[in-house]
């Protein structure tokens, strides 16, 4: 009870905050439309009609010039929710914001150094006031300004603008920067999703120590800290039974080993442990990881580059590892009629990767759902406290926002035993179905 | 539209995060996998084995308990009976020694007694030779006085032989 009431107090104390902050970033903000102010006259036209479809669309009402560079006041839920779970090169803890390296790759060499190199805020939004060879921090993100005419070196920024635009057909959402004197369309890091998701190439490639990348080092750390302490536990409490760190983790480890790695893969369960029980701890941890509250929340498991990896390693090992009856199985498909078969065969074919690719988007999908799910309920602090102008709505909503997020922080680490647990066991079941033997 | 229109970055896969997901896990599945979910494997398979090898050995050692238990009370009961067997063994022998002896000692005694009995007869035998050499002598003697005295009359002789033959029956 006592527990409970801390954490309710705890979370009204971050909810004012937080809204007198977003009510200060307003102001902030505003300032820098009438900053940009006197540029808007020679702007660009796509940027005018992103103004207007923004005021159509309801946005900002009752803040600043939609012409100018800055955010609109308003919260926006969606928004917040998406920037909470992407990845970034700053490490975000409430407003603070840590430095992490960068490395950027372009046709212009490597970007190397700090996010700090940016100058954002130690306390903000992570947008950085300088820009560096084209460069630009916004959101705890780097970007790039897509024109490739524009000099080389370091820049004065003075402020971000969001715009709707039709892109080959489709609305973006599209950002600016205001260096002074102009506004210049900014692109986003390459990815290869080839357009599919929205992505695409662009002029360079992030091969930063993102958030997401130093949350896996940690948690690696973490793991492999503790499992080498239970490791040497073995060695030295030799004949005694278990105890403290290494009885819990043996608890995990044994059960793998008897409900998943032993009942898929029979006799040559051995070969395939060491992998199974990285991938669930893996998962496990850094699922774990993100629901630590006020650490960050690092949407690790629930980046898609991330699951495509532990998905294409299994691909990878369960094809590797086929044997000759399941290839033929898979090929062939013998003792079926020819009519049949030719339905049958493409679909074994497209099950081969399908089965990854389920995988990959099962556990993406779970951890990002949850991650939004609690910037939603939070948020709803700020949308039932109008950015903090209602105190009592902020109250209010902050009573039914604890026990909704604490509910779903319950919901959340089952979750992510289970999204562990299932994708492990699924593992376990792809490479046991490939390395079978013949019984008929 | 939501995700296309909001930069949804989490679906876009990109090439650092892609990289380094690749680097990370494949050294944390080396290391781990070397360093510790190896060695805590073979130390979990290393204890049930011994856990086994202590219950299959325990019954073992039941079983050798059991057994000489059996093997104990066998060899008792089979003291028991050589006992009761070497007393018996005993008590004949010694019910024979005893008899043995008792026969010994008649045997002996009957001898001794023989023996006393041949003595007896042997000296019986050896006092009337004695007597009879005597009584030859004495005769001799009687006879060698008679004639030394030269016998007067018949009556004196008479007394005489009377007084000789009462001297003899007193013998």
């Amino acid at each position: 009870m006592i527990r409970l009431a801390a954490i309710f107090s705890f979370m009204i104390c971050v909810a004012f905050t937080m809204s007198a902050q977003h009510n200060h970033d307003g102001h902030d903000h505003s300032g820098h439309d009438h900053s940009s102010h006197d540029h808007s006259g020679h702007d660009h036209s796509g940027h005018d009609h992103s103004g207007n479809a923004h005021g159509a669309k309801g946005h900002a009402t009752g803040h600043g010039d939609h012409g100018g560079c800055g955010h609109h006041g308003e919260f926006d839920v969606a928004e917040t929710a998406m920037h909470h779970i992407s990845d970034a090169n700053v490490y975000s803890i409430g407003p603070l914001q840590i430095p992490l390296p960068i490395m950027l790759k372009s046709d212009d060499g490597w970007e190397l150094g700090m996010s700090s190199k940016f100058h954002p805020d130690l306390l903000g939004h992570g947008d950085g006031h300088l820009g560096h060879n084209r460069y630009v921090l916004h959101g705890g993100i780097v970007k790039r300004i897509a024109d490739s005419s524009f000099p080389m070196g370091e820049f004065k920024v003075s402020g971000f603008k969001h715009a709707e635009e039709m892109v080959d057909g489709k609305e973006k959402d599209v950002v600016y920067v205001c260096t002074g004197d102009a506004m210049h369309k900014l692109e986003q890091k390459s990815t290869f999703d080839g357009g599919l998701f929205g992505g695409g190439m662009s002029s360079y490639k992030d091969f930063s120590l993102t958030k997401n990348v130093t949350s896996m080092l940690l948690v690696c750390l973490f793991l492999f800290w503790i499992f080498r302490r239970a490791a040497k536990a073995y060695k030295k409490q030799d004949g005694e039974a278990p105890k403290g760190l290494q009885g819990m983790l043996e608890t995990f480890v044994v059960f793998i080993r008897d409900e998943v790695a032993i009942p898929f893969l029979g006799p040559k369960w051995e070969k395939y442990f060491t992998f199974l029980l990285s991938v669930f701890f893996f998962i496990l941890g850094l699922n774990l990881y993100g629901q630590i509250p006020f650490f960050g929340g690092s949407n690790v498991t629930g980046n898609l580059a991330v699951t495509m990896v532990l998905a294409l390693l299994t691909f990878l090992i369960t094809n590797f590892s086929g044997n000759a009856h399941y290839w033929k199985h898979l090929l062939v498909a013998p003792g079926v009629p020819f009519i049949v078969k030719l339905i049958i065969i493409p679909v074994e074919l497209m099950g081969l990767f399908i089965k990854p690719l389920t995988l990959m988007l099962r556990l993406f999908a779970n951890i990002t759902a949850g991650h939004i799910v609690m910037v939603v309920f939070i948020g709803f602090i700020f949308i039932f406290g109008k950015s903090g102008e209602s105190i009592v709505g902020a109250s209010g909503a902050a009573v039914g926002s604890t026990l909704l997020t604490m509910f779903m922080m319950a919901i959340e680490l089952i979750v992510a035993l289970v999204q562990a647990f299932v994708f492990t066991i699924l593992t376990a079941s792809y490479i046991g179905a490939a390395t079978e033997e013949a019984h008929h | 539209m939501l995700f296309v229109l909001l930069d949804f970055s989490p679906i876009k896969p990109d090439f650092g995060l892609f990289f380094w997901t690749v680097l990370i896990f494949l050294i944390f599945w080396f290391l781990m996998g070397k360093m510790a979910f190896g060695p805590i494997k073979d130390a979990l398979k290393k204890r049930e084995n011994d856990i086994q090898d202590a219950l299959d050995e325990s019954k073992k050692a039941r079983e050798e308990m059991a057994n000489m238990k059996a093997e104990n009370a066998k060899m008792q009961s089979q003291a028991n009976e050589e006992r009761a067997k070497i007393l018996q063994e005993a008590k004949e022998m010694k019910n024979s020694i005893i008899s043995e002896a008792k026969d010994k000692a008649k045997d002996e005694a009957n001898k001794i007694v023989a023996n006393a009995k041949i003595e007896i007869d042997n000296q019986r035998k050896a006092a009337v030779t004695d007597i009879k050499n005597q009584a030859g002598v004495m005769a001799i003697e009687i006879a060698e006085s008679l004639i030394k005295k030269n016998l007067k009359g018949d009556a004196e002789q008479e007394g005489l032989v009377n007084t000789l033959v009462d001297k003899f029956n007193l013998n």
